[in-house]
């Protein structure tokens, strides 16, 4: 139980540590352009949940004063994360459209052919 | 009323020109809005510089909410400096743009190019100019998303590739970045940049401290293009629309390593990062490494934007080497580095730009004999190159006599004569090109080249010019980047 309990205690960070590294795995080991985009875009999610988690109190509410409530949730957070989020889905539209621009050029979005057909260039 | 207020016009105009630019969808029109906001920018930032030495540190309230819990726009030495060397760079490769941007960029994207570069430049400036961590994330992305539409309006096909290669790096350096700025956050509780500085002498547990330190480098690594995650840079600089490299060269990797600074310096102290932890080894490492390795791989290029760009990467290794020395010579030739390594390669960048405008040629055996036909332009190569090298009498000289100084004080001989045998590696790459341009018989299409426009020779020779007085007159750049390496090394107090 007392190896157990480091685990559950700090579950939510093994989550995000589980995201951010088979985020960057998939960013890594594919060839694929749009699977390269899916996996940056777990590796950013993981970072949200970083923001978020120590944000959240169990039992807190939002920060509104109220005599019936003493323990406040930090809002700060989730504003932080929602311009994240903004700026994630800013970056994955330009690659997608990158991505598209590739395909019209190359015929491939996959990195070793793409790769292969430069080469055959020079 | 608008004094007061110049921190937020610094970065709220090009915003609103890039807007502006994009509802008015002329390319000509477009340039003339940029070029009006781009030679604001220089004159605020002159402003606010008059107002630091005056009065210090400048802090403005964004949108009236104090500090630390509002969002503070905080100017002192060093940002008016790097606020200085960009908005200075941008409206000088604006006015020299339009018509390279013409010959091109296809005329429908010409006014979309207009928009992204007031972005990228309103993404910049905020960087330099901000004091809070998030709002400085915020501002990178800004500049990264515009970055790589700019290089992927390059001619070639592989523009594209380097962009969206450039978009993976990119967005993993940002990301790393905000995962250390949200350990600092989880620690300390604030964002605010001299806030933190404050509270984070007061953390017992230093690991989390550690971790926040780690991403926080390798993320901005990745923006400054540090030796061994510089793989980006070359195809980037090398496809990218001339304008867009001069531009980039200049500003982009010179504010990642001002932000570089910021964290090293001010937020996690000189004595935390350097004295406590092996810093200096790694960062000496790097930047050697740079140094030699990248000059090397220079010298074997074909194609001049790309010599010039692994040139980049090795020139960021000398700055580099002047933060990893942490003293006060090592850290003025690093920041003045900064601004003479923007001027000669904005200078290079042009020159080739020009070539690139009269005859489309960009590999080194193409312009053979080039400079009988476009002396001008290719004598403002021979200047800048001759910078490059650190020949006395130019920008070059100035930075590598502080670091050559500032590794002679600490008696690390061999650290002064790397310098000097890296010097003599760009003597080989620099000389390739001068040889090829100046001593060989031209082809037919060299021999139809002119020289180019007047308004593109004319801005490549006021940055020519700024490398020979700026050479000899060290006062404007060296005497302000010693007093910011104060600033840095006594920490943002």
């Amino acid at each position: 139980m007392n190896i157990l309990s480091p685990l559950i205690d700090h579950f939510n960070y093994f989550i995000i540590i589980f995201l951010m590294v088979s985020g960057l795995y998939v960013v890594v080991a594919r060839g694929n352009m749009v699977k390269k985009l899916v996996g940056l875009m777990l590796f950013q999610t993981s970072v949200y949940l970083l923001y978020l988690s120590p944000g959240k109190i169990l039992g807190g509410t939002p920060p509104i004063i109220d005599e019936n409530f003493q323990i406040y949730s930090n809002p700060l957070p989730h504003v932080l994360i929602l311009t994240a989020i903004v700026v994630g889905v800013a970056t994955v539209a330009l690659g997608l459209a990158l991505v598209l621009r590739i395909n019209e050029e190359y015929g491939t979005i996959e990195e070793d052919e793409i790769f292969a057909a430069e080469d055959e260039d020079k | 009323m608008i004094s007061s207020n110049l921190p937020a016009l610094q970065v709220v105009l090009p915003l609103l020109g890039a807007v502006l630019t994009a509802l008015v969808r002329r390319g000509q029109i477009a340039w003339f809005i940029a070029l009006v906001v781009s030679w604001t920018m220089p004159m605020i930032a002159f402003a606010l510089l008059k107002q630091v030495l005056a009065e210090g540190v400048v802090s403005y309230a964004l949108g009236g909410w104090a500090p630390p819990l509002g969002i503070e726009y905080r100017v002192d030495l060093v940002s008016a400096y790097i606020l200085i060397l960009v908005s200075l760079m941008g409206a000088l490769v604006v006015s020299y743009a339009p018509r390279s941007v013409a010959s091109e960029i296809a005329p429908e994207r010409q006014a979309w190019f207009y928009t992204m570069y007031l972005l990228c430049m309103c993404g910049l400036l905020g960087i330099a100019i901000t004091g809070d961590a998030f709002n400085a994330f915020v501002f990178l992305e800004v500049s990264s998303l515009s970055t790589y539409v700019l290089i992927a309006l390059g001619r070639d096909r592989r523009a594209i590739l380097s962009a969206y290669q450039y978009l993976i790096v990119g967005t993993i350096g940002a990301t790393f970045y905000v995962l250390g700025v949200g350990l600092l956050y989880v620690m300390t509780g604030s964002l605010n940049l001299a806030d933190i500085a404050g509270r984070i002498g007061d953390i017992d547990n230093i690991r989390p401290l550690l971790a926040a330190l780690a991403f926080i480098t390798v993320g901005i690594s990745l923006k400054v293009a540090l030796f061994p995650v510089h793989l980006w840079l070359p195809n980037a600089y090398a496809f990218a629309p001339s304008v867009v490299t001069a531009f980039l060269a200049s500003t982009a990797t010179k504010v990642a390593i001002y932000l570089l600074l910021r964290y090293l310096f001010s937020i996690f102290g000189v004595v935390f990062v350097f004295r406590d932890l092996p810093v200096t080894e790694i960062l000496i490492t790097l930047s050697v490494a740079a140094m030699i390795i990248a000059s090397v791989v220079a010298v074997f290029q074909a194609n001049v934007k790309r010599m010039l760009a692994y040139s980049s990467v090795a020139q960021i290794g000398y700055i580099t080497l002047g933060i990893a020395l942490a003293t006060q010579t090592g850290l003025t030739g690093g920041i003045v580095h900064i601004f003479n390594h923007a001027v000669m390669k904005a200078a290079l960048f042009m020159a080739i730009g020009c070539v690139v405008f009269r005859t489309g040629a960009v590999k080194i055996e193409d312009i053979a004999g080039i400079g009988r036909h476009m002396p001008l332009t290719m004598g403002a190569f021979v200047i800048a190159g001759l910078a490059l090298i650190g020949v006395p009498g130019t920008v070059g000289f100035v930075s590598k006599y502080y670091l050559v100084a500032a590794a002679l004080e600490k008696g690390w001989w061999w650290l002064a004569a790397i310098i000097v045998i890296s010097s003599l590696i760009a003597v080989v790459y620099v000389g390739r090109v001068i040889e090829v341009a100046w001593f060989r018989d031209p082809g037919a299409a060299i021999r139809a080249a002119r020289e180019p426009p007047l308004e593109m020779l004319v801005f490549t020779w006021i940055l020519t010019a700024a490398i020979v007085v700026l050479g000899f007159d060290t006062e404007l750049t060296a005497g302000i980047a010693g007093r910011a390496a104060e600033v840095l090394l006594t920490g943002m107090k």
